[in-house]
């Protein structure tokens, strides 16, 4: 498999009154094409900043210290990895939202209360998509049964014509400012509302043309985390980061979400990122998981495999914490609290909490080996394993 | 568990006024809480279960007196007392009055904001206290180290703010401060939605044992069915300001039989991986309570809704023993169910 | 966000020292207390720097002859002397004491009527709410400049009727800004929970509300310190304030008003008149505009997190 994006020993403080808080050491993190990559943690520990960072829109007083993002654009094409930390801000924003898509939490928050939700995923059209579309109006300019103000169809095709070619060009901007000579471009938000309208109706509503044209507060919780999903879906991404998306909505809404998503995957986006604390989420829709510890990845594997045999003594614990239909017994805690990340401890970040801490543990950071295949934890109760697999080859 | 009852909700009912237009007329009621009748035994918890906006927090508040109900009775049978005391009909200053204040207490959902920023953990834990006795201050300092090690802290937190506690260890101070004062009923208010899960297994933990070793009574609000099954001995489920179930845990587990509960219960994502999943995907939204649907009020996102469902208000009636439930079809919900499932295709499940 | 404590010592002490780091992260908080200093030390030590001349009246500036025409500074007059041979270095020193009176004055009894009335009307609501708001709303449409004349021709010419006018308004701003803050903390957890304990709501108010809904009200107040000044002076200016003679810096603007301008070939000849007492203004004022600015910062809710 190829991955889609992959960071590589990537690590991010902040720099705040109480000192540098190390949120991030040196975390390595791969996704691959067509997967639900899941990142699960407990607050604190990361996963939000690990992807922010990936995606470089970490706030002050965070700074990526160091590390590399390699993005892979399309399955199958040979296209070369690009780092995005080496990338400019310009370039960035044509990436956001375009072939990375990001959706949060908080949809109210997501959402402009003023503008209608059609026009809000007509946007990330007119943002991201103004080549195609100018185009697409050009052919139906030229079609004779397309209606047009009388004597301007010209002029119309004429500006078409180089927003097709250089959607960026001065002129075109200078346009948008004189009142009345901007009109040309109503034909593109027609047609961004349009497309914005489609792209609703395949998200499972039933009637898209009423949803587009109403305003956020008239929607209920899951109705606008779906209209924020399609404003992320709307430039078809490669990648789509789902932050903590359906934490806030409730069981039997964050139930229909999820389908959705699943569905989603098969038919619209080729890989999901999804960050969570749910570990029930992560079972349900993910294909590969990543455990997030005090900044440090911990331990990866597929869905089954972690679920069933996890590796960690993080994991293990966590695991056991989450009640379970069948419960029996009392739940399992985790002695002691997530450490401050101002002073991580030494070596393991988890040797203070864990149950079969060593010597060896305090003084040495472990690395991240495979245990079976496709199975990767970073502690050194498996350091054999690794022995093991060199006297292999 | 005894069969003597601590608390008693007759018909309770909380309609919130939309004021409207220049003369600030009422025009319309937000029902939040629709005539609910429960009964607390001595020393259980109860679980109130439901989605946001089903009257599962109102109920909580009403309880403890935050805000009055607009119509109904609570009735509270005080330890040592022959008959109960309505509290519904009593104001703050009446409560107090009676020494019944301190008796019901509460812990909020979330932690940052249910203590006072700006006060140190001794003075937030003493506050409850010197509300009720006076106490000079190395016994009071006393008591306060006391309830820290009951849940769970010790004196080296004393003279510390809020904010350099970790959510879990602040969860544990407002645990302490509502035990304060020997209280007999404890309302939990979503007292583990803002933690982590391996917090949360601390202070669920934490506070089954405090249950025991107090003897208190709980009344635990959540929209969270696993951790309300795991430490709940009967359990409410809420729709719309009124209950459409009421049973012990593991009938309401096994014998599932309103479609609601059923919903609620597949619609947890659940970590056991090879666990056979019947879901039932509810569609649509929990409608307004300003406006709740006539007749059942499920009946609106229901599958198995008959015509009769939009008609007639389904009456909470018991089935079985410890069993109540709220639904036309209750007769048949079970086979109902499990047709369901069989017609599901695959891909859905 | 952590349990660990990084730096040692009483809570207190390390809550006040964080407080103090994130008022003077920010530069401008340097200069303002700078100047703040300077001018309290002024004021403290008037009599030592400026020794009265008339020891019953401290604030009446000593005059040497009534020629109008002011005089450049010497060695007899530091600054020189303004129209009517006042000595300007006087004025200024003494003028710093005025200045904090009517700041002081002015900014206590407004902020203590705003907040009494604001938190009361916030924190019970209902009728009394809406009866006081109206109020409110009607003191709003009282112009100062009238009602400062109206005071001024009822009880005669005076800064005390001045702070009084000034007063009699400036608390409107109080009432709304501490009231919106209390209903901001009234249905916090934190008040319910003191209402579950039975607290009194004399109590809820003095331990719960007023701590956290204070600190808008201090940022307006140190912002006010300077406008009131500023005000005050120009009521002297236009002739409503302090009278002929009195160590107040707007009286001495007021006294120079014709030598603001000098003679057609000297236009710059009485500049000693307006600018230093002006400059004293412009800079007390600097210097409460760049604390209230530094404490909002630092108050900014968005920024309290470690």
């Amino acid at each position: 498999m190829t991955r889609i994006i992959e960071a590589v020993d990537l690590t991010t403080h902040f720099y705040t009154y109480e000192g540098v808080v190390k949120a991030l050491d040196k975390v390595c993190l791969r996704v691959d094409h067509g997967i639900t990559f899941g990142l699960v943690g407990e607050s604190g520990c990361g996963k939000s900043v690990t992807v922010r960072s990936m995606m470089r829109i970490i706030q002050e007083p965070g700074r990526i210290e160091g590390g590399k993002v390699f993005f892979t654009p399309k399955k199958g094409e040979s296209v070369q990895a690009v780092d995005l930390l080496s990338k400019s801000e310009a370039w960035m924003q044509g990436l956001r939202g375009n072939r990375i898509s990001m959706i949060f939490q908080e949809p109210n928050a997501a959402l402009n209360p003023i503008m209608r939700v059609g026009d809000q995923v007509a946007e990330s059209f007119l943002f991201h998509r103004k080549k195609s579309m100018s185009q697409k109006i050009l052919t139906d300019l030229g079609r004779a049964d397309t209606v047009v103000f009388p004597g301007t169809r010209r002029i119309q095709k004429a500006l078409y014509a180089l927003s097709a070619q250089t959607p960026k060009a001065r002129i075109l901007t200078l346009s948008r400012r004189i009142p009345l000579l901007r009109r040309w471009e109503t034909r593109m938000k027609k047609e961004a509302f349009r497309r914005a309208t489609e792209i609703i109706g395949r998200l499972g509503i039933a009637d898209p043309d009423a949803v587009a044209k109403n305003y956020p507060h008239n929607l209920s919780g899951g109705m606008k985390q779906r209209i924020v999903i399609a404003i992320a879906l709307a430039c078809k991404p490669d990648l789509l980061i789902a932050d903590e998306a359906t934490s806030n909505l409730d069981v039997t809404v964050q139930a229909q979400i999820l389908t959705l998503l699943k569905d989603l995957k098969k038919t619209e986006i080729s890989s999901i990122l999804m960050i969570t604390h749910d570990l029930g989420v992560v079972a349900e829709t993910c294909d590969r998981v990543g455990v997030m510890y005090a900044g440090t990845l911990c331990e990866e594997a597929d869905v089954k495999e972690l679920f069933t045999d996890p590796k960690h003594p993080y994991t293990i614990a966590l695991l056991a914490s989450v009640p379970q239909r069948h419960q029996e017994g009392e739940l399992k805690t985790i002695d002691g609290t997530v450490p401050n990340l101002v002073h991580p401890p030494s070596g393991c970040r988890f040797h203070p909490r864990c149950p079969h801490v060593m010597p060896k543990c305090r003084d040495e950071v472990p690395a991240f080996i495979p245990v079976g295949e496709n199975h990767k934890v970073a502690c050194h109760l498996y350091d054999v394993f690794e022995h093991q697999g060199k006297s292999d080859v | 568990m005894s069969e003597e009852i601590i608390l008693e909700l007759v018909d309770l009912k909380k309609h919130y006024p939309v004021l409207g237009g220049v003369l600030r007329r009422e025009v319309n009621t937000v029902k939040a809480l629709d005539g609910i009748s429960l009964a607390i035994q001595k020393g259980e918890c109860l679980g109130l279960v439901g989605e946001s906006g089903c009257g599962k927090t109102t109920t909580g508040k009403a309880i403890v007196r935050l805000h009055p109900p607009s119509s109904g009775h609570i009735f509270f049978h005080p330890k040592g007392q022959e008959n109960p005391v309505d509290i519904a009909a009593l104001s703050p200053r009446q409560l107090k009055g009676k020494n019944l204040r301190h008796k019901l207490q509460m812990v909020f959902q979330d932690p940052t904001t249910s203590m006072n920023p700006r006060m140190l953990v001794k003075n937030i834990v003493a506050e409850p206290i010197q509300e009720q006795e006076k106490l000079s201050p190395k016994e009071l300092e006393a008591r306060v180290v006391e309830l820290l090690t009951l849940v769970g802290l010790n004196r080296d937190h004393l003279f510390r703010y809020p904010h350099e506690f970790s959510g879990g260890q602040r969860q544990r101070i407002a645990v302490a401060r509502a035990i304060a004062t020997h209280p007999e009923v404890l309302v939990l208010d979503e007292p583990t939605s803002a933690l982590d899960v391996s917090v949360q297994a601390q202070i669920l933990n934490l506070l089954h044992r405090l249950r025991k070793k107090l003897n208190l009574t709980y009344l635990f609000v959540t929209h969270h069915l696993l951790v309300v099954k795991y430490i709940s001995d009967r359990i409410a489920v809420m729709y719309l300001g009124k209950v459409v179930e009421l049973a012990d845990t593991e009938t309401l587990f096994e014998q599932t039989l309103h479609p609601y509960t059923w919903a609620l219960l597949s619609g947890i994502p659940s970590t056991e991986i090879d666990a056979p999943k019947a879901r039932i995907l509810l569609e649509g939204d929990v409608p307004s309570p300003l406006d709740p649907p006539a007749g059942c009020r499920f009946h609106t996102r229901c599958p198995f809704a008959l015509d009769l469902c939009s008609e007639a208000e389904p009456p909470l009636l018991a089935t079985g023993e410890n069993h109540q439930v709220a639904c036309h079809r209750s007769h048949e919900t079970r086979s109902l169910f499990h047709s369901y499932t069989k017609e599901m295709p695959p891909a859905a499940r | 966000m952590n349990t660990v404590i990084v730096n040692a010592g009483h809570p207190r002490w390390r809550e006040f020292k964080f407080m103090v780091y994130r008022i003077f992260r920010n530069p401008s908080a340097v200069i303002g207390f700078g100047l703040l200093f300077f001018f309290v030390g002024v004021a403290l030590a008037a009599p030592y720097l400026a020794p009265p001349k008339y020891a019953h009246a401290p604030y009446q500036m000593p005059h040497q002859g009534f020629s109008p025409t002011p005089k450049a500074p010497s060695a007899q007059n530091l600054f020189g002397t303004t129209s009517g041979q006042y000595d300007i270095y006087y004025g200024v020193v003494w003028g710093t004491r005025t200045a904090f009176k009517i700041g002081l004055f002015v900014v206590g009894i407004a902020g203590f009527i705003g907040v009494s009335l604001g938190v009361i009307s916030g924190y019970y609501g209902g009728w009394f709410d809406e009866i006081l708001m109206r109020f409110v709303d009607i003191v709003w449409s009282v112009p100062l400049l009238v009602l400062a004349m109206t005071i001024v021709v009822a009880f005669g010419r005076g800064l005390e009727n001045i702070m009084i006018a000034l007063a009699l308004v400036e608390w409107r701003w109080y009432v709304r800004v501490i009231r919106s803050e209390v209903l901001k903390l009234r249905d916090q957890d934190f008040v319910q929970a003191a209402r579950l304990m039975g607290l009194s709501d004399i109590k809820i108010i003095r331990r719960h509300i007023l701590p956290n809904a204070i600190y808008p009200v201090l940022i307006m107040a140190s912002m006010d310190m300077g406008s009131m000044v500023i005000t005050a002076s120009f009521m002297s200016f236009v002739g409503l304030g302090a009278p002929k003679g009195y160590a107040d810096w707007g009286q001495m603007v007021a006294l120079a008003r014709n030598y603001i301008v000098g003679p057609p070939d000297d236009p710059m000849r009485f500049w000693y008149t307006v600018v230093i007492p002006g400059t004293c203004i412009i800079l007390f004022v600097l210097a409460w505009n760049l604390i209230g600015d530094a404490l909002r910062d630092a108050f900014d809710p968005k920024l309290r997190r470690r």
